[in-house]
This record gives structure tokens, sequence and C-alpha cells, in this order.
């Protein structure tokens, strides 16, 4: 069982392992692109932010002020 | 289950790792202040290179039209071309498009009188391998790199290129 285990573990590091690539800057030609931005929509966000703070109680929790206690 | 498999294929995950690893470091090398900038016309650049560039100060910058970055430092790289040209700085911009259309369409709306030419083999920009969009290197008349410039940050970058670009041609003029 145990080696079993290991085995399972070496392939995941295998699989794991091939899945990461680098990305050079000069290839960064579509990650660049505006509708790559999470901010491209400002009506959009603050929509979600309404949702997600009324169903959550969890207003600010996307990375500007407040701790995501619903205190606001 | 036979345990020399499991090993084997532990040795083989470890060796795959440590290539990766190996390579990722081999990647991450590049040229430094202080290097030989590598010849220029030995890279098949796209595009023709001034006729006689050695002994002249050079300002080597990478740039692709969807770099915000690049867009900005045109007009210093344009400013400068006017007033040190005459004095012996070449300004050559590197295009590193994947399309050539891209940087036509860029170059349309952005005319500039610097020289610029395309490396489409990405040979060159991998033998130097900037670590960000876009980079530049100051190269003095000795052929070697001066200073090099990872991104651009606006009018303070343009100081500093006035400047290093200001003091090696007055070593340029000393030297004559």
């Amino acid at each position: 069982m145990k080696d079993r285990i290991l085995l399972a573990a070496a392939l995941g590091c295998l699989i794991l392992g091939s899945g990461c690539a680098n990305v050079k800057p000069w290839e960064r030609n579509t990650l660049a692109d505006y509708t790559m931005r999470p901010d491209r929509d400002p009506l959009t966000i603050s929509l979600c932010e309404h949702m997600w703070f009324s169903r959550e109680a969890a207003s600010g929790g996307r990375g500007v002020g407040g701790g995501g206690c619903g205190c606001n | 289950m036979n345990m020399s498999l499991v090993k084997k294929s532990l040795v083989a995950s470890a060796l795959v790792l440590g290539i990766c690893g190996l390579t990722a470091l081999a990647g991450g090398k590049g040229i430094k202040v202080g290097d030989d900038f590598p010849d220029l016309g030995t890279f098949s650049l796209e595009g023709k290179l001034p006729d006689d560039l050695k002994g002249k100060v050079i300002l080597v910058d990478f740039w692709a039209s969807w770099c915000g970055p690049c867009k900005d430092s045109f007009p210093v790289m344009e400013e400068l071309q006017k007033t040190y040209g005459e004095k012996g700085l070449v300004v050559l911009a590197v295009n590193l498009d994947e399309e050539k259309s891209a940087m036509d369409d860029f170059l349309k709306k952005n005319k500039v009188n610097f020289t610029v030419v395309r490396d489409a083999s990405k040979k060159l920009v991998s033998a130097v391998n900037i670590s960000s969009m876009p980079s530049s290197f100051i190269i003095g008349p000795d052929g070697k790199v001066a200073a090099i410039h990872k991104g651009f940050h606006g009018k303070e970058t343009g100081k500093q290129y006035a400047k290093e670009i200001g003091d090696l041609l007055s070593k340029r003029v000393a030297s004559k």
C-alpha cells in the first residue's frame, strides 16, 4: 500500500511538474490584452460587489478596504 | 508491487523535476552591465540596421505594440535621437510582436525617425534574455553594456537615459 502511495506521489509530481510553463516577457501579448483585466468593466464590478456583499455579508473582500466582517 | 519499480519512478521524477529546474535557471541568465552586447548583424533582424554602428553610443530598446509603457517610451526615444543623434547616438528599437502587421499598424500611428527592426525569430531577445517589457540597453562606444533599464517609468527613465547617454558621448569626444 505504501509503495502504491509513493508511486502515485511520484506520478503526481511528474504531472504537476510538466504543467509548469515559463512565459517569457515578449510572449505576454494575450495576457496583456484589455479583456484580461479584472477591472475592465467598472459597472459589472460594482454590481458583482453589491451581490457578493448582499449574499456573503463580505463587503471589501476583493482587495479593497474592510476585512470582510460586513460591519460597513 | 516491486520496490525497485517505485524507487525507479521516484528517481525518474526527481530527474525530470531537476532538469526542469535547471532549464528554468539557465533561462534566467541574461547579460549584465560590462558585458559585450551581442553582434546585432548576426541575428537576421528584419529591417535595415544603420551602416556604421562601430564607436557609436547605441540605445537598444526591446518593445511590442501591445505594451503600454513601450508606447510611452517612443516620444522620449525620439527626443533623444533628435538631441544626441548628431553627437553619436543611435536609437535602435527592436520589435518583438508575433505579427509584423501589429508593428506596422503601431508605426503608422506613432511615426518615429529612429531605426526600428524586428526580431521575428526572437534569437536576439533570447540571447540577451530580458525580464520585462520594455527593456533597454545602453551600449558604449566600446561595444560593452553601460546600463540596463527594465521597464519604462516616464520622465524618471527619460532623465536617466539622457544622463547616461550624455556621459558616454562626452567620454567618446574626450577619447578622440
